[in-house]
């Protein structure tokens, strides 16, 4: 029992770290029907950035936290408006490889101004780990748990109660429709980028303090976050949470329960069947057919 | 058109110049070629070996070279992806046409640039651990970074004085783990350890606490982990979140301050087999390598500014030893290899080296000390 608890809690905070960028990916999907390949990138942006500013520079954390996800959404309206909006032609191919292209990109700046070499910050509070039945969870999980959960109800609030909200979802559904009921299709195209490389920054953020952060620690987390996505549903807010947690605890339980090599596998495993079995994902979103 | 024109004889011509000055610098140069990780996940090992590489090269020449003869270091990045690696062999082979070649800086890139250089007959001088790369002996592989067989034993000596019966191993899923895991598999026995829970965990993992409490249900006297940062760091911190009370052991491929900048407080009281350059100050006067140790680092920190780390002197170790067996042969390759195989007594930075046709590293298991972090820094353990 406290095995599993142990299993289960490990598998929690790595799940809900997928949660949050595959949110990323949804979101932007839902407005562009774009997978943007660099979405790995802004987070790991976002934990190099949290190590600049709150270890080198010694901000206050909220400060630190707050400035990192506006710094890098800048970076992201930066990315729409330079490599995005430019494009001639927008077929979905030639914009999927050039989010490639930008997280290449990315990497080889963050190489350049981070250095080679890997950084560490410590966890936001100095609490000791919470013993529950022998099994330990950390204070930083509790954080991870709080701010997924805040950010995703923050989203779901903005989507339902919000005009922008609105106005975003209804660009979602169709951007032709949208402008011509007067919404600025463009400006909204524009937000989803945004905030999507915002929410890739809190990931990034939040996970700071539970690895090591490297120029080259975004494409795992970009894939996982991938897969979660696609495994929920790509487009679904919930959808995306589910799938991200499923994935975290399923990746844990299997290094406990089978083993510690097939880890990665899973993900792979799991996005392969899902894509056979049910390719609009396990809370199937209305229009996932639209690529 | 016109411009067009001009502008392709330029580019012709420039071509030429290049291609005809490389020739006449050819003729009076020995080239040997450097192959490391300068960048990517390895780059901690790569970059001082290419530093390293560098300074030796500068020195020999500004000594008068080799038998009159300048050496010229033509050295490419691997990035640690054994593709790059074998594409920059075959560039060292076929276009600058190398005597020799040093690196590459990881296990996986040396394996996989092995069958090129013996084609070739191109001696090449790794400066990666894995035991795998000279054993079996490959007559054209030498190496001068200490096999995991002795880092292994080094461990297993400290365990048995410790009274541990016990352990449980934690290994990075690359070749750098795969040829720790087998050593610790194969020794275990005679040293009277008993291995109850062995597990991997990948080299980008995020968070080793399944892997850790699997380990812990075993109930082991104590856990060796195998691998490179970050990975490694992120275990010690994991050990300390789930109030794991038994000693870590950490490998030899973590042997550099950045561990303990990464790892910060639960660094402390770990236990780790390192070259002596680590704790080069804390020797014995009487210990042979020390002025040898010495001179690398004062010329290191002259040069570079930066503090030396333990891998540098793979490639500091490898040029030397190069240099050495070099004298006299007149760029005969076979000359060369049976001149390295034929060294013995040749004091490094890694350690004193006596190779044979039957030991391409060439060291003993003195190469190796035990240190324990204690307080940020490093304790040796007597």
């Amino acid at each position: 029992m406290q095995e599993f608890l142990q299993y289960l809690f490990s598998g929690m905070t790595n799940g809900a770290i997928y949660a949050v960028i595959a949110v990323g990916f949804s979101m932007l999907y839902n407005s562009t029907d774009l997978i943007n390949f660099a979405h790995g990138e802004f987070v790991m942006l976002g934990a190099l950035g949290l190590v600049t500013l709150w270890k080198t520079a010694g901000l206050p954390l909220p400060a630190a936290f707050i400035l990192t996800v506006m710094g890098v959404a800048g970076a992201g309206l930066l990315f729409e408006r330079l490599a995005i909006r430019t494009v001639s032609k927008p077929h979905p191919i030639v914009l999927v490889i050039i989010t490639v292209g930008a997280s290449i990109f990315l990497r080889g700046i963050a190489m350049l101004v981070w250095g080679k070499d890997s950084h560490s910050v410590p966890p936001f509070s100095q609490h000791n780990p919470i013993d529950i039945m022998g099994a330990k969870l950390l204070a930083q999980s509790v954080w991870i748990f709080c701010i997924v959960l805040s950010v995703v109800i923050l989203l779901w609030f903005f989507y339902q109660k919000s005009l922008t909200g609105k106005a975003m979802q209804a660009t979602a559904i169709s951007k032709r429709a949208a402008w011509l009921t007067g919404i600025p299709a463009e400006k909204m195209v524009l937000l989803a980028f945004i905030m999507s490389t915002g929410m890739g920054a809190v990931a990034g953020i939040i996970i700071a303090p539970v690895t090591m952060c490297s120029y080259d620690m975004g494409t795992m987390l970009g894939l996982k976050g991938f897969c979660a996505a696609m495994l929920g549903g790509i487009g679904s807010l919930w959808g995306a949470l589910i799938g991200g947690f499923l994935l975290g605890i399923l990746e844990a339980l299997g290094v406990g329960f089978f083993s510690s090599a097939i880890k990665d596998a899973i993900a792979f495993v799991l996005l392969l069947l899902i894509l056979y079995f049910r390719p609009g994902g396990i809370i199937k979103s209305t229009d996932a057919s639209r690529f | 058109m016109l411009h067009r024109i001009l502008k392709s004889t330029f580019i012709i011509i420039s071509l030429m110049t290049l291609v005809f000055s490389s020739h006449v610098w050819a003729e009076e140069t020995y080239k040997i070629g450097g192959l490391f990780s300068v960048t990517g996940r390895a780059s901690f090992l790569g970059d001082p070996e290419k530093k390293s590489m560098e300074m030796v090269v500068d020195m020999i020449n500004k000594n008068g070279g080799i038998d009159g003869r300048m050496l010229e270091a033509v050295i490419y990045d691997t990035e640690g992806d054994p593709t790059k690696a074998v594409m920059g062999v075959s560039k060292l082979i076929n276009k600058d046409q190398v005597i020799a070649i040093i690196g590459p800086s990881t296990t996986p890139t040396t394996l996989a640039v092995l069958p090129f250089a013996e084609k070739s007959k191109t001696p090449i001088i790794s400066c990666a651990a894995g035991n795998k790369i000279t054993t079996p002996v490959n007559p054209w592989v030498f190496k001068t970074a200490q096999s995991d067989i002795l880092a292994v034993s080094a461990i297993y000596e400290h365990m048995k004085k410790q009274n541990i019966k016990n352990i449980g191993i934690l290994t990075v899923s690359d070749a750098f783990g795969e040829s720790g895991r087998q050593q610790l598999e194969e020794q275990a026995a005679s040293f009277g350890l008993t291995i109850v829970q062995a597990d991997k965990f990948g080299g980008k993992d995020t968070d080793m606490t399944a892997q850790l409490t699997k380990i812990r249900k075993a109930e082991p006297d104590a856990i060796v982990c195998w691998g490179t940062n970050p990975g490694p760091a992120v275990i010690a911190k994991n050990i300390k979140q789930l109030d794991i009370k038994i000693p870590l052991y950490q490998s030899h491929g973590v042997a550099s301050p950045k561990f303990i900048e990464l790892a910060e407080e639960a660094a402390d009281g770990i236990y780790l087999p390192t070259g002596k350059i680590l704790v080069a100050d804390l020797l014995p006067e009487d210990d042979i390598q020390k002025p040898v140790l010495a001179e690398y680092i004062k010329q290191y920190n002259e040069k570079y500014k930066v503090p030396v780390s333990g891998f540098g002197g793979y490639a500091y170790d490898a040029v030397n030893i190069l240099a050495k067996a070099l004298k006299g042969t007149g760029g005969d390759k076979e000359k060369l290899r049976q001149n390295i195989e034929n060294m013995t007594n040749h004091t490094g930075v890694s350690g004193t080296f006596n190779f044979s046709p039957s030991e391409h590293n060439g060291l003993a298991p003195d190469a190796f000390v035990m240190v324990q972090i204690k307080n940020g820094t490093w304790e040796l353990i007597k």
